[in-house]
């Protein structure tokens, strides 16, 4: 790549743009998955008796069982949310960038 | 040669399937009678597979064809393909197993595995397509001293594969024993030669499809199992949970976590290698370059996760079904494990399973579709396997064939075509090291080996990969002193953790009842809460310090490496067939 395309590119508003909101969103999206997952492993490792409280009175059911699945449902929410706003607001931009920098 | 070789192969292939059905009949109790209907349907698959690399062999030309299908793979397929090559045998059997034997951990255990996926889509996945090639080496060295990062992440993707390598096909081995009812030996071989004729023959292309095939296959056969397991408590969960707690020994503690995570550093630990364990695993990341562009990269991850998590949710069923569906089939368990009566004794349910706790998912497969069911289970099963194996090992033949050969030796002069006919010889002698330990390993312990794999490829393949992307002050001497410094303390703290140094080594100490117990030398399970940051620190350091002339050049260079990152300006496109 050219010094001069760089530049060029590196002065886009538009790539200025997509740098830092990808960035802000792909790092906020990240911690939210770290914060619930290390959220629920913290519980096993200091709380484990929280996640085997029944769901109801008299339930055999524990609320660790429908947690568990919704962190499973939150990992892929997570990536789908990442996939709407990417191939639509990432790639406008992208293609914007491309298109300019020809 | 590619147009005969296949079926010269599976004749021979035949074979041994053959001569194994006489012997195997009198073999050991643990083992199946030679399983018809199971073999059957996996001959089926294989020839149905062998077509598709037949197929595949001719379209595949091109270094590009060979190492990434042409990167004309859609991002529904990729997805369906790392589903494929990430739900092994041992997650399918294993965790199902688990979770039988002791509830909720199980669950524990599959979030782990899954909590990678969305990592690898914000961090990883796009930016590996923008920058990469063909292997992920590709990205790591971008802007580096070739021949050290390149020299660097082969030999940790060699090291990542063998230990996964040795895993799966010691697990194969004895599987396919237990469910065909073949010979230990024949089942190594077979599965390591028909995981040669895919790769040599039909490359990515052909390793793709049986991957797609398989994790199809895999999902529809655990969808059945698990809607037939429900539907025997009513759909309902509840119901369920209430049987399997009447009958399992530890009652309701299944139902919350139990002595899987010990203490928090250890669980951690854990966690931070299986989440950033597959964002370092060679053969995953080596799917990326199989899809034209970013847009498809990011979706197969999306599709990868909701496959995977379904499987999980999955085999969570299936082994909490088991439980109570089991303890109806006396037939299934050991002699004694039986009263009198002949029924299954609830304080022997874990221990006495015929074929132990792995075997869970298969007999529970007889116990709700007959031998039918039971066939196709155990077909899946070895499908499974296969097409892990082949993604490894395509994984591990790249790294020699492109990243030893083309870029190291001959320092990109070589010629395709030479290049090509290396990864084959490279994937033939891979499969037949695989082969050979695997039958060497046959009688070790290697439950530490996946740990391992995963823990290296957190520590010295992750690091470098993330910092050689986002960090644009490194440079080739921190990206190599952080890669061999996450590499050698996770191989050195694994060595000295209680699964090695006291399970493998034999070390032991006087337990609380005097008999001897095996000890680590430390009480770290999984070294990746130590090994990650290492790894890290010095990437940090020395990157820092570095201020040779090649340093300031690899720095300058960040900039254009970050706009074909960003915007794709400048990437591999697809091949135009």
């Amino acid at each position: 790549m050219q010094r001069k395309t760089i530049d060029a590119i590196e002065a886009n508003p538009h790539y200025q743009e997509l740098v830092r909101s990808r960035k802000r969103f792909a790092w906020v999206l990240t911690l939210l998955m770290l914060a619930i997952y290390y959220g629920f492993i913290l519980t096993i490792a200091f709380a484990p008796e929280l996640l085997a409280v029944p769901v109801a009175e008299g339930a055999i059911t524990t609320v660790g069982m429908p947690l568990g699945i919704l962190i499973i449902l939150s990992a892929f929410l997570l990536t789908g949310l990442y996939v709407a706003r990417a191939n639509g607001r990432f790639d406008r931009l992208t293609k914007t960038i491309q298109e300019e920098a020809r | 040669m590619r147009r005969l070789a296949p079926w010269g192969v599976l004749g021979a292939l035949l074979v041994p399937f053959a001569l194994a059905a006489a012997p195997a009949m009198s073999g050991p109790v643990e083992r199946q009678a030679v399983n018809i209907t199971a073999i059957s349907m996996f001959l089926t698959f294989v020839v149905a597979t062998l077509g598709i690399t037949y197929w595949a062999a001719r379209r595949t030309r091109s270094a590009k064809d060979f190492y990434t299908a042409g990167g004309g793979i859609s991002g529904m397929q990729n997805g369906l393909a790392i589903a494929g090559d990430f739900m092994s045998a041992a997650s399918f059997l294993g965790i199902s197993g688990l979770v039988f034997a002791s509830g909720y951990d199980g669950l524990i255990y599959s979030i782990g595995f899954l909590v990678g996926w969305p990592v690898i889509m914000f961090l990883l996945a796009e930016q590996i397509r923008n920058l990469g090639k063909f292997t992920f080496a590709d990205v790591a060295s971008y802007r580096f001293g070739q021949t050290q990062i390149r020299t660097m992440a082969a030999l940790s993707s060699l090291v990542v594969v063998a230990f996964y390598l040795i895993a799966q096909m010691v697990g194969a081995g004895k599987l396919i024993e237990l469910l065909f009812g073949l010979d230990y030996w024949m089942a190594v071989v077979a599965v390591g030669v028909l995981m040669m004729i895919y790769v040599i023959f039909g490359g990515m292309t052909a390793t793709t499809w049986v991957q797609i095939i398989k994790a199809v296959l895999l999902l529809s056969g655990t969808t059945f199992m698990a809607f037939a397991a429900l539907s025997a408590f009513g759909f309902s969960p509840e119901e369920m949970f209430r049987q399997a707690t009447e009958i399992h020994p530890t009652g309701l503690d299944i139902m919350g976590p139990g002595s899987l995570v010990q203490d928090p550093i250890n669980a951690i630990s854990l966690g931070l290698a299986l989440m950033f364990g597959t964002a370092g695993l060679p053969h995953i990341l080596m799917r990326f370059f199989t899809v034209p562009d970013a847009k498809e990269a990011r979706k197969s991850v999306f599709y990868a996760t909701g496959f995977i998590g379904y499987f999980y949710i999955l085999t969570f069923i299936i082994g909490f079904a088991a439980i109570v569906l089991l303890a109806q089939h006396p037939e299934f368990f050991k002699p004694e494990a039986l009263s009198a009566e002949g029924a299954v004794l609830s304080e022997r349910l874990i221990s006495g399973v015929d074929g132990g706790t792995n075997m869970v998912a298969v007999r529970l497969a007889e116990a709700i579709g007959g031998n039918l069911f039971l066939g196709f289970i155990s077909a899946v099963a070895f499908a499974t396997i296969l097409a892990v194996v082949a993604g490894l090992t395509l994984a591990g033949a790249s790294a020699i064939s492109h990243d030893l050969y083309a870029s190291v030796i001959a320092r990109g002069r070589g010629s395709e075509a030479t290049e090509i006919r290396i990864s084959r010889f490279a994937t033939f002698g891979l499969g037949l090291v695989a082969i050979g330990l695997g039958i060497a390993f046959e009688s070790q312990n290697v439950a530490f080996m996946v740990g391992l794999a995963f823990a290296i490829a957190a520590s010295a393949n992750f690091p470098v990969l993330v910092a050689s992307i986002f960090w644009g002050r490194m440079t080739t001497r921190g990206a190599l002193a952080g890669g061999f410094a996450g590499l050698f303390s996770a191989v050195v703290l694994t060595v000295m953790s209680k699964a090695v140094w006291g399970d493998v080594l034999g070390h032991t100490a006087p337990g609380p009842d005097g008999a001897p117990v095996p000890i680590g030398l430390i009480g770290l399970d999984n070294p990746a809460i130590v090994s990650i940051p290492v790894a890290f620190f010095f990437i940090w350091l020395v990157s820092l310090l570095d201020n040779s002339e090649q340093a300031q050049r690899e720095r300058i260079a960040y900039r254009a490496q970050r706009i074909r990152c960003e915007t794709g300006i400048g990437a591999e496109g697809a091949a135009s067939h």
